[in-house]
């Protein structure tokens, strides 16, 4: 195991948690003040690339893209949640499962009309294309330096707005206890669309991120979204601080186990066994991370105060 | 409760019809030159058979699984990888299949069912993206690929072959026909009592007397097994097993059969399937794109037809 | 005390800064209708919790006939003859009344893990059934949707599960609660009438009824005794009625 490798998988583990940690944010708040189970997150993360994508293909510029993305998406955002999701929250989970899968399969289909089966390939920006040496022989692309910079960012700009504003402290009140935020004279519809339209601009920030890495694709956020789900069932419902540990935890684990466990596997097994059943264990990483999280503490690691307790 | 007393409400009769046609079609279906019919069918049956299972969690136990697909591909992965290996035994592939579900469902179970609500929910799902992720990372068994299956399960014996297109229909019959009616058993017995007592007020089924984490954990496992079967099954009548069998959206696909027949009713999930997998058909023979008129179809059923077909049928007949 | 059923110790229960049961001591002894009185948020419910297993103290003990039952769960507590009932009905409104008790009388005979033969021809659940339902007035209902009950019936229903377990301690959690005066004279009666057959531990709200019935009074002010003894002590207790029965008139 070489050291320039290791620097290299733990900065991509780091990036791959920054993303999640942009879907989780918003999943969780969404889950924590509305209660709502919202599975069509996922296709806000392929809108988000599609339309930043588009725009910054039109106007050549992936910058623009990424700032005309973020009111594109709060209006989409506020439109989905005032016309479905809004008569959702006195529903149970089950309709909401449902009836937000009903909502992937639309967008998904909605996108393919729009742009076709192929997806869409967003070049990067030349001043963000090539590698930057950070030292000891190690170089790095500067376009994931970029992402986590960008990431860490928004999770501190997050981290301000929920701790340290008004709104922020009403967001945190709903997440802990519904009743008494509406108690306190909240206007509640008006914060669940804000908080939802927050979400969906995030959402749509980490599927553009990722674009110029990978590419727009039809049910492109589908798998990001489940491993969002991983991240907040083990982070805590409602819990930012616990969605930005997990989500990292979780980015470290899956990038770190899919590129070493092989070699570690070899201290154990043959080197064939290890071979074979490297890749099959390290699919399963999380996931058993997750359970034997769960098994010890049901209620993930930092739950929200007053949540059941 | 007779056994006829079903039929005298519409949504059991509707059922009733939907059985009759699956047990007629081998016969009516080349008469009128639709042959394909047979095989249409039978995959309907083997989805019908999932629901059902899934019907005993969802809609008696209340517990909103959403990883039930994973079963389907145990099954049918079971099948796949002993075929593979040469091993082609129905007496070893079925018992192996059934008993590899029910002890990934009890695995599944006990870490799940210590959850609830949204938890549940989604660790459910992630289990079964786990295995599936197994799946797909399995480069010897086909990867995303999946792997064909040269050979159906071999009872051993001449008169009773799946290699004959008839034995294999009506084998899928009668394993429909047995599941309804092992559940119609099930949640009218003592075992099926608790679980729905559990279902509408848990902790006061705790407070007379009754641990109910036993009790949801044997649904949890009996219900995987039954999915198992259906899974065995699929890989049996398609020759072919790959991934996409247990992803999750199958999972998706599987509640809305249960929800669209009706929850918590004996044959909900059997027009369910029926309806859902007929109108998936008849939409893709017309429109490519049939998905953006599914999906917006799927809310509005959640949204305003609560209760199913089996609600619907019912309602309408009181009002008449 | 020679004949003491239950006994807790220095039960201690906080939730957050708040103390809900503040090192609490009480004996019911063998026979006896002991009432638990207090004004809202003295902890009534959460002594019932405790006691009950629904949930475990941050200290002391409770014993049940002798045994230490502080860390047992709740339905076995149920098994060894503790049986509850909810302040808020707590019934299965989807089942009729007579499925609501069956299932109690299921609940102790043993396991439930029987899974082919019906419920519905089971007479070994149905007799006991219909015969407790017949005791406690409500034969003429058993058919009937749990849920569409009158709310006292209700109430009556609610306490007949918790028979249906053949439990020899019942724990009352405001049986009165929500009743009009006329359905709570009705619930009184009852609960006289069970009185000598059951040792009973009864949380109220409703003065009338705790004097009508009590044997024995324990007075809770935030979460801590202040006082326990007879009704006419209790009338007397200085304490009492500087903490507790200046804020209502009793009887």
């Amino acid at each position: 195991m070489d050291y320039v490798l290791l620097t290299e998988q733990v900065l991509n583990g780091f990036q791959l948690g920054i993303i999640l940690f942009l879907m989780a944010a918003g999943l969780t708040l969404v889950f924590g003040i509305m209660d709502l189970v919202n599975l069509a997150h996922g296709s806000l993360f392929m809108i988000g690339a599609f339309v930043g994508g588009t725009i910054a293909l039109l106007t050549g510029s992936f910058v623009l893209g990424v700032l005309l993305m973020i009111p594109a998406m709060l209006v989409i955002g506020i439109v989905v949640e005032m016309t479905t999701l809004r008569t959702l929250y006195p529903r149970d989970h089950l309709d909401q499962v449902l009836a937000t899968f009903g909502l992937i399969l639309f967008f998904n289909e909605a996108v393919r009309l729009i742009w076709g089966p192929e997806g869409l390939v967003v070049p990067l920006p030349s001043w963000l294309d090539g590698v930057v040496a950070l030292g000891f022989g190690i170089t790095y692309p500067v376009y994931r330096i970029f992402t986590i910079i960008v990431g860490l960012l928004v999770a501190f700009g997050l981290y301000l707005l929920v701790g340290k504003t008004r709104i922020g402290m009403l967001i945190r009140a709903g997440a802990s206890n519904r009743t008494m935020a509406g108690a306190l004279g909240v206007n509640i519809p008006k914060l669940f669309t804000l908080v939802f339209g927050i979400g969906a601009v995030l959402a749509g920030l980490a599927g553009l991120i990722i674009t110029p890495i990978t590419q727009a694709a039809i049910g492109m956020g589908e798998d990001v979204l489940i491993l969002a789900f991983v991240v907040i069932v083990v982070g805590g419902i409602g819990s930012i601080r616990g969605a930005f540990i997990a989500s990292i935890v979780t980015g470290l684990i899956d990038t770190l186990g899919r590129s070493f466990l092989d070699d570690i596997l070899l201290f154990f097994m043959p080197s064939n066994a290890a071979e074979s059943a490297g890749p099959a264990v390290s699919s399963m990483l999380i996931y058993i991370l997750m359970a034997a999280i769960l098994f010890f503490r049901p209620q993930g690691l930092f739950p929200p105060k007053g949540a059941g307790g | 409760m007779s056994l006829f007393t079903p039929l005298r409400n519409p949504a059991n009769m509707f059922t009733a019809l939907v059985l009759v046609i699956f047990a007629l079609t081998p016969f009516v279906a080349p008469l009128i030159g639709e042959s394909f019919y047979i095989t249409v069918f039978a995959r309907i049956m083997i989805w019908a058979i999932a629901a059902v299972s899934l019907n005993l969690i969802i809609g008696y136990g209340g517990l909103i699984s959403f990883g039930h697909a994973v079963y389907l591909g145990i099954g049918g992965y079971t099948v796949g990888i002993l075929a593979f290996h040469g091993v082609e035994s129905a007496w070893i592939q079925w018992p192996l299949a059934i008993g590899i579900s029910g002890l990934v469902a009890l695995i599944f179970g006990a870490i799940s069912l210590r959850t609830r609500g949204v938890y549940f929910i989604m660790i459910t799902l992630a289990l079964a993206q786990m295995i599936f992720f197994l799946a797909v990372s399995a480069e010897r068994y086909g990867s995303d690929d999946g792997l064909n299956i040269l050979a159906r399960s071999d009872f051993g014996v001449s008169f009773f072959s799946l290699q004959d297109k008839m034995t294999m229909y009506y084998t899928i019959f009668a394993v429909l026909v047995a599941s309804v009616l092992v559940s119609w058993r099930l949640v009218n017995s003592r075992f099926g009592v608790v679980l729905r007592a559990a279902k509408s007020n848990d902790a006061r089924v705790e407070s007379i007397g009754v641990a109910t984490y036993r009790y949801r954990l044997t649904a949890f496992v009996i219900a995987g097994m039954m999915c198992g079967i259906a899974g065995l099954l699929q890989a049996n009548l398609e020759g072919f097993i790959s991934p996409d069998m247990m992803n999750w959206p199958r999972s998706g696909e599987l509640i809305f059969m249960v929800v669209l027949g009706g929850m918590s009713t004996l044959f909900g999930p059997v027009t369910g399937a029926f309806v859902f997998l007929m109108l998936s058909e008849l939409l893709a023979g017309w429109t490519h794109h049939w998905h953006i008129i599914f999906g917006p179809f799927l809310v509005l059923v959640v949204l305003f037809a609560r209760g199913g077909i089996a609600g619907l049928l019912s309602r309408g007949v009181r009002r008449g | 005390m020679r004949d003491t059923v239950l006994e807790a110790e220095g039960l201690i229960k906080a939730f957050g800064g708040l103390t809900a049961t503040d090192n609490l001591s009480l004996s019911v002894t063998k026979g006896e209708l002991h009432a638990v009185i207090g004004p809202n948020g003295a902890g009534k419910t959460t002594l019932v919790n405790l006691l009950a297993g629904m949930m475990r103290p941050d200290a002391g003990r409770i014993r049940f006939n002798g045994r230490d039952i502080t860390r047992m769960s709740a339905p076995a507590r149920v098994k060894a003859g503790l049986a509850r009932s909810y302040q808020i009905t707590s019934i299965f409104r989807d089942f009729s009344v007579l499925e609501n008790v069956m299932l109690s009388v299921q609940a102790c005979q043993g396991h439930s893990f029987r899974f082919w033969r019906p419920v519905s021809g089971d007479t070994s659940l149905i007799d006991p059934a219909r015969a407790l339902l017949e005791r406690v007035g409500l034969g003429e209902r058993m058919d009937l949707r749990a849920g569409d009950l009158a709310y006292g019936e209700q109430r009556q229903l609610e306490i007949a599960i918790s028979l249906a377990t053949e439990p020899s301690f019942l724990l009352l959690d405001e049986p009165m609660a929500g009743m009009g005066p006329e359905e709570s004279q009705g619930m009184i009666a009852f609960l006289r009438g069970l009185k000598g057959d059951y040792t009973m531990l009864l949380v109220e709200h409703d003065m009338d009824a705790v004097f009508a019935l009590a044997d024995r009074i324990t007075v809770l002010v935030y979460g801590k005794v202040i006082a326990t003894g007879s009704p006419d002590a209790i009338r007397n207790d200085p304490d009492v009625r500087e903490a507790y029965l200046g804020e209502e008139e009793i009887a």
